[in-house]
């Protein structure tokens, strides 16, 4: 297969082909998760500063209302996300670990819990900076995964100069199929959120790249852009091959065209802008409402899933709720479970059911022990050097190497003589590692501690 | 409520093992001893079994020393043992054989910690050994395809231990065979300008020829791991390029005294060291670029020793000096990671090629994609008139 791909040119170099297992969720609807009893809303969703609340304990919030306010750029406010009266802010369990400043509201049992907040909005009139504005008052993150501030990422530096937006549906992680069924099903919306960045970043195009094994979003988003009447050729939905890590930006504008951002630089420096699928739909459901970001599309599915799906989650929503309802105590050999916020590449496997679905979160997978046994029983050999994670590598590094450095503590090495920064962590070398080395894992261990190096 | 499990990511593994490979490359072998036993008979048999044993029991010593990675499992001392058998002449005495087996894996592979960490081709450093340890032995080669064979011994292969094995040339004598044919191809086009036909080499079928098994044959084996990616092709294509090519020039510069390439690329050990010797992971490099320089030296080490040494045959020599090069050949040819190699550079086949009109702010219909992947999407007419 490599050698027929030698020759007939890939999307991008390297990469790997993991089992996408999305049918569970890729033919059905998404259905509407219901308001959780209690929603934990930390301050901390996104990359960037904290906002700081400004609700106390004991009021009464309308969901949409903000409860916290962005004083920096690079930070977002919050919406309420549930009608009810703020219960506590204090320090709760994250997925990421540490605890963190949160806004506890309990939900009005009887409220209706419709969007109270917010004016309509004629945004025609609107100039790019009002619209940025919105953009920022909306409360926008990167809803792919990074939760990084979209208003931020939408706004062009005044020496560059943007010609094309570029809007990300692979959706290359398996099980994942959130920004699959928002194709779907809000391509209308989608459209009209990729007309705002448009005009936000002075883009005249714009492309959607989606991955060749979701036909059905290709031809949605097609058919919303007919129904849009933008002029000829002004966006365009393109399928690309599908491959893992897609949907990393730079994989992306390279199966598009063909270029590599340079290292260390963003594609701003070569005039693009890319944004999710899942944040431009959000952007234009809810900009000509006035809106800010209550909720979010979340796949639940994985083996130990008994109703997987697609559902629509209000943020803060507790794991546990969400799990509940997706019926994961219903599937025997549940006992002894993993959870992953993410997908199975990337995604993080969570301690305590207790942290709230976030801005930043695209699925919640459940694996019992059993389907995660077979890999913890594998047998680990040192590296023979077979070269797999090599050719697998999206970045071009040499992992056999890397790995090899690290296990010898020469981190600085690393670091400098064999590029250990550019590596994101997709995961592709230990995926493919037939020794079962923990490649990824070391290399994490030794960006934290270059970064520690640096910055002491 | 029950227990939370937690792992790092990625929490899917790919399905390749290092025993799914190794055993792979078993099964690759396994046709070309079956070539090899239906040539030389008992002789060879009793060869491999007892070479492939030895291995395996030396294996099995160092595993119960605690100092080693790997273990019989992983079908590393198997691939040895197999490998080693077909590079000894069929009639190498069994004892002799047991040697070579032995120190193949005590000194090249167990001595340095086992699996993964041997610098050397273990296979070639027990091949090496005997060499020099019983250089008449290893010269002496039978015709192939003998009657009898399978019921009647080499006699050399039954010799005592240190004891002088019986002369294959009175046995010979006594079969009524030319002695000339107990000569490798090489040795006689070296020694008495003979040379064989690249047909009959490719073949190992015509005649009472002294070869081993059928380079086609080897090659099909190979191709079967290439495409299940259990080898990589880059190595055996640039040592069998290396070595064609300049043994093509040669040709070219002075036909009457060089042989033609195709006699190069099919005598002696060639197509077995290209494809199942010098493609062990462990001693051949990891980047690409490397292996392309790596196969390329073994090729042309191979044609130098073989045409301006005092041996006939130069392929284990070659890639014992290019393991030896690999470290250094790793270091000179690392990939240059993304966006930092030759910048600008565009993959041919882009959907969006990005050319310079088309960064123009004004020109928004510049956008002509190229290719479509999907036929089901809307024709330009339909999308000028949605409907009415």
């Amino acid at each position: 297969m490599k050698l027929l791909n030698y020759f007939r040119g890939e999307a991008f170099q390297r990469g790997v082909h993991p089992a996408s297992r999305k049918e569970a969720t890729a033919s059905r609807r998404i259905r509407r998760l219901p308001f959780p009893p209690r929603v934990i809303v930390p301050l901390s969703q996104h990359i960037g500063k904290l906002p700081h609340a400004i609700v106390k304990v004991g009021e009464e919030v309308v969901r949409g209302q903000p409860i916290a306010r962005a004083d920096d750029w690079l930070s977002v406010p919050h919406h309420a996300p549930v009608t009810g009266v703020v219960e506590a802010i204090e320090l709760k369990p994250s997925a990421r670990g540490p605890w963190t400043q949160s806004i506890v509201i309990r939900a009005h049992a009887g409220a209706t819990q419709e969007d109270l907040w917010g004016q309509p909005r004629d945004l025609d009139s609107l100039s790019g900076s009002e619209l940025l504005q919105a953009v920022w008052d909306a409360g926008m993150v990167g809803l792919g995964g990074a939760a990084f501030p979209t208003h931020a990422k939408l706004s062009v530096p005044k020496q560059a100069h943007v010609h094309t937006l570029v809007v990300n549906g692979c959706e290359c992680e398996p099980y994942l199929t959130c920004d699959h069924r928002v194709m779907v099903e809000d391509a209308d919306d989608l459209v009209r959120g990729i007309r705002y960045a448009m005009r936000i970043t002075g883009a005249v195009r714009a492309i959607v790249g989606i991955e060749d094994n979701k036909p059905d979003a290709v031809a949605a988003v097609e058919a919303a852009i007919v129904r849009a009447h933008t002029p000829e050729g002004v966006i365009h939905a393109e399928a690309v091959p599908t491959k893992y890590p897609q949907g990393s930006e730079k994989m992306l504008l390279m199966a598009l065209f063909g270029v590599e951002i340079p290292s260390g630089q963003l594609p701003v420096s070569m005039g693009m802008v890319v944004n999710n699928v899942g944040t431009l739909a959000a952007l234009g459901k809810l900009l000509p409402r006035g809106q800010g970001l209550t909720e979010r599309v979340v796949t639940v599915t994985g083996p130990g899933v008994a109703r997987p799906g697609d559902y629509r989650v209000p943020l803060g929503t507790p794991l546990r709720f969400v799990l509940d309802y997706a019926g994961v105590e219903a599937t025997p050999g549940i006992d002894r479970r993993q959870v992953i916020l993410g997908g199975p590449m990337m995604g993080q496997a969570i301690a305590s059911l207790n942290v709230p679905i976030t801005k930043g979160v695209s699925g919640v997978l459940v694996f019992r022990h059993d389907d995660m046994v077979a890999n913890d029983e594998r047998k680990t050999y040192p590296c023979i050097k077979c070269g797999e994670c090599v050719e697998s590598c999206p970045m071009g590094l040499n992992p056999s190497t890397l790995g090899m450095l690290a296990a010898k503590r020469e981190y600085d090495l690393m670091g400098g003589e064999y590029h250990l920064g550019d590596c994101f962590e997709c995961g592709c070398c230990t995926y493919v590692c037939p020794s079962n080395i923990p490649l990824v894992q070391q290399f994490r261990v030794a960006k934290q501690i270059l970064r520690e190096r640096a910055a002491s | 409520m029950g227990t939370v499990e937690i792992r790092p990511a990625p929490h899917i593994r790919g399905e390749r093992t290092v025993e799914k490979i190794m055993l792979n490359v078993v099964y690759a072998l396994l046709p070309i001893c079956l070539f090899y036993v239906f040539q030389y008979g008992i002789s060879a048999l009793a060869s491999i079994t007892v070479v492939t044993g030895t291995c395996l029991l030396t294996e099995r010593w160092f595993v119960k020393t605690g100092t080693q990675s790997g273990n019989l499992a992983d079908f590393s001392a198997t691939i040895t043992g197999l490998l080693l058998a077909l590079t000894l002449p069929p009639g190498f005495p069994l004892w002799m054989g047991a040697v070579a087996g032995f120190v193949a894996i005590a000194l090249g592979k167990g001595l340095f910690g086992g699996l993964g960490f041997n610098v050397f081709n273990p296979a070639l450093v027990g091949r090496a050994f005997v060499q020099a340890a019983f250089p008449t032995s290893i010269a002496t080669y039978t015709p192939s395809f003998l009657s009898g064979r399978f019921f009647e011994f080499i006699p050399s292969s039954l010799a005592w231990p240190l004891m002088t094995p019986a002369s294959a040339a009175l046995w010979l004598k006594e079969k009524q065979i030319d002695a000339l044919a107990g000569a490798t191809p090489l040795a006689k086009w070296k020694f008495d300008g003979v040379l064989a036909e690249a047909g009959d080499l490719l073949t190992s079928l015509a005649g009472h020829m002294a070869v081993g098994p059928s380079p086609l044959l080897i090659l099909a084996c190979g191709a079967y791991l290439a495409f299940r990616r259990y080898l990589d092709w880059r190595i055996p294509t640039a040592i069998l390029g290396g070595a064609g090519v300049v043994a093509w020039l040669l040709f070219a510069f002075n036909p009457a005294y060089y042989p033609n390439p195709f006699f190069m690329l099919f005598s002696g050990g060639l197509i077995l060291g290209a494809v199942f010797m010098a493609t062990d992971m462990a001693t051949s490099p990891v980047t690409p670029r490397g292996m392309w320089l790596y196969g390329g030296l073994i090729g042309l080490l191979t044609v130098v020793i073989r045409y301006y040494s005092g041996l006939p045959e130069g392929v284990m020599y070659a890639i014992l000096i290019g393991n030896a090069a690999t470290p250094l050949i790793e270091r000179i040819t690392q990939p240059a990671p993304f966006g930092k190699g030759v910048l600008g550079r565009a993959k041919k086949g882009a959907s969006y090629p990005l050319h310079p009109g088309y960064i123009s702010r004004e020109e928004a219909g510049a956008v002509t994609p190229k290719k479509r992947i999907l036929k089901n999407k809307p024709k330009p007419d339909e999308r000028k008139t949605p409907h009415h």
